[in-house]
């Protein structure tokens, strides 16, 4: 158990590791002089000068690798050029907005994919399963901002029982900060919905016919106990899976989506850091997210080992 | 990652010729999702070539007097020979006074344009770098943890981001797309050449002193050809929306170009008023992108049967 761990833990270092090479060589990497490209059009020689100082940059590239990797390793990813701030309290006033928001998207998704994708499977080829599937190609195919701005159109304008924009922190009010997510969340959920709502389907139809299944219909357990107890169970690994890897996926959604519903979370600092040519928070945001996704991939992996005893690498 | 092996496997199978091109060919014309969507794709093809001739005006023209009008609002214009006639705003107009239907017309060319240059770019670059990786097992492992290390980070933001470092402009644009696709076509390529390079006919070609180049053009490339196009199609869907999405944050193709994304980014400010702005060019993104995923759907079908009973 503890050797399979480790492997694991050890087999994400490279993958981390590689990440951050890319992002550090993504700025490097430019034709040009990063310096000027940092300081902008309207820099002089004297700001330019200090940047390149200040950044190591007169140094060898794998040189300035390792103190930006290893400033990076001890929370300081430099300090924003338009906020004035260091990067790192930057983007921990900006990380609970988006945390509400993925956590409440990824609970509401997989409430409404798993019971979707089962009563799909149940009733393969019927008139249910068509919509859902019919779903799930319109929820890949949807920008997530129409959906957004058509949801905004419909709950906040037409009929008028939510809030249009704006994000309301969870110590100040509970149920203002729920009713403020309510939208995005939909928003947010519609792709990871059609995603989980599909491999569900798949995988139970898949575990359906399984001997053992036909074993638990003959012993004479109702539906439900087959199909929860044994069925959705079994089927679980390939879903919980796909969860981990959407979160790509969602991670794109909330720039998005943060953008939409004016919500002050990482996603909207991505944007505005872009727009203002802010290296330093894009490279520290990218970063995060990335490590963020690799991470939680490795702990539904390692989970694997423990619910399921089968699975030993 | 068993997901991703199981799909790859299950792709992998493709690669085995089983078919003959009659028969692919029939099974396309008979597959409703690729009738569907393939006409779709035709549409906004003839859409965007046909532009100029399908009642637009210049989709750049401003004009200040007409701005933010509902869809249907006509204006009578004075035509060069003295004549008068009247124009009608079928999508209404933005809030510089443009003429929305005419901007949505010729923004199907820079969507068709991003979808289709980004699918072939990503195809051949993942293709020389998948037969490679998966043929010399040197370097393999070299490529491979670049390629597991672009696919940690999340498409979008590593778009975002190459867009930024770049600056906007519709080839930068396309490259920040390609370079996230990259390593899904790499795999699959990759995973295709590992079973391929075990088969009888290639250890022949070894065997009478082939040299790897022609080894892999000539026999193990042509098995990566029914994968391949199934997934530039669903590469083509993605980049068609991924543009969407940077010019809607305003960190894509630049705002004088009409496009898609462009129009909605417009429209956001008084989209409570004005909803019409966001909602046209939005349909259309949709069903494009809907028809392409469609048509790859029933290709995956039609170019191999049994995978269209899974996923």
């Amino acid at each position: 158990m503890f050797t399979f761990i480790a492997q694991r833990l050890i087999s994400a270092v490279p993958v981390l590791a590689t990440v951050a090479v890319v992002v550090f060589l993504m700025l490097r990497l430019t034709p040009g002089d990063p310096a000027a490209v940092i300081a902008g059009e309207t820099a002089t020689a004297e700001q330019v000068a200090e940047i390149r100082n200040k950044l190591g940059l007169d140094q060898p590239i794998v040189q300035q690798f390792f103190i930006w990797a290893g400033r990076g390793l001890k929370g300081d990813f430099g300090e924003s050029f338009f906020f004035k701030k260091p990067v790192s309290e930057l983007i921990s006033q900006r990380i609970e907005p988006t945390l509400s928001l993925t956590l409440v998207t990824i609970v509401l998704a997989v409430l409404i994919a798993v019971p979707l994708g089962v009563l799909a499977a149940q009733h393969a080829g019927s008139l249910l399963d068509r919509c859902l599937m019919g779903f799930s190609v319109i929820g890949f195919s949807v920008p997530v901002f129409v959906i957004g701005y058509l949801l905004i159109y419909i709950f906040a304008i037409k009929i008028n029982v939510l809030p249009v924009q704006g994000y309301r922190r969870i110590g100040e009010n509970f149920g203002d900060w729920a009713i403020h997510l309510v939208l995005p969340s939909l928003t947010l959920a519609v792709i990871y919905v059609a995603l989980i709502a599909r491999m569900t389907r798949a995988s139970v139809i898949e575990v359906l016919t399984e001997d053992y299944i036909r074993t638990a219909r003959a012993k004479g357990l109702t539906r439900r106990v087959i199909l929860i107890r044994h069925a959705l169970k079994n089927a679980a690994i390939p879903i919980v899976t796909v969860i981990g890897l959407g979160i790509a996926l969602l991670i794109g959604g909330v720039v998005v989506t943060e953008s939409v519903y004016n919500i002050p979370g990482l996603g909207r600092l991505t944007v505005d850091a872009v727009l203002a040519r802010d290296y330093p928070v894009i490279q520290a945001i990218i970063l995060l997210f990335s490590f963020a996704y690799v991470l939680i991939n490795l702990l539904i992996d390692l989970a694997y080992s423990f619910f399921d005893p089968r699975i030993r690498y | 990652m068993t997901i991703e092996a199981e799909h790859e496997r299950a792709v992998a199978r493709l690669a085995v010729p089983e078919a003959r091109p009659t028969q692919v060919a029939r099974r396309l014309l008979h597959h409703r999702s690729v009738v569907i969507g393939g006409a779709l794709v035709l549409l906004m093809v003839a859409i965007a070539i046909l532009a100029p001739f399908l009642g637009t005006v210049d989709p750049k023209a401003i004009d200040p007097a007409y701005r933010n009008r509902a869809p249907g609002t006509e204006q009578v214009i004075t035509l060069p020979d003295g004549t008068r006639a009247t124009q009608t705003f079928w999508m209404g107009t933005d809030s510089l006074g443009r003429d929305v239907y005419s901007r949505v017309i010729y923004g199907a060319r820079v969507s068709l344009i991003v979808g289709i240059t980004v699918a072939l770019i990503s195809s051949v670059v993942g293709l020389v770098i998948g037969l490679i990786a998966g043929y010399l097992r040197w370097v393999d492992v070299v490529i491979m943890r670049v390629m597991d290390g672009l696919m940690a980070i999340p498409g979008i933001l590593l778009a975002i981001g190459l867009v930024a470092v770049w600056g906007a402009g519709l080839f930068t644009v396309i490259l920040a797309i390609v370079v996230p696709e990259i390593p899904r076509v790499v795999r699959l390529v990759r995973s295709i050449v590992l079973t391929i390079r075990e088969e009888p006919y290639v250890e022949a070609a070894i065997s009478v002193g082939t040299p790897v180049p022609l080894i892999l053009v000539r026999h193990v490339m042509p098995n990566t050809f029914a994968p391949m196009i199934v997934q530039a199609t669903f590469v083509c869907a993605s980049a068609i929306l991924i543009e969407a999405i940077l010019s809607f944050l305003g960190v894509g193709i630049p705002t004088d170009i009409p496009t898609w994304g462009n129009i909605m980014a417009e429209g956001r400010q008084l989209f409570r008023v004005y909803p019409h702005t966001i909602l046209f060019p939005g349909v259309f993104v949709a069903v494009t992108v809907l028809a392409v995923n469609m048509l790859g759907d029933g290709l995956r079908d039609a170019l191999d049967p049994r995978m269209a009973k899974s996923i």
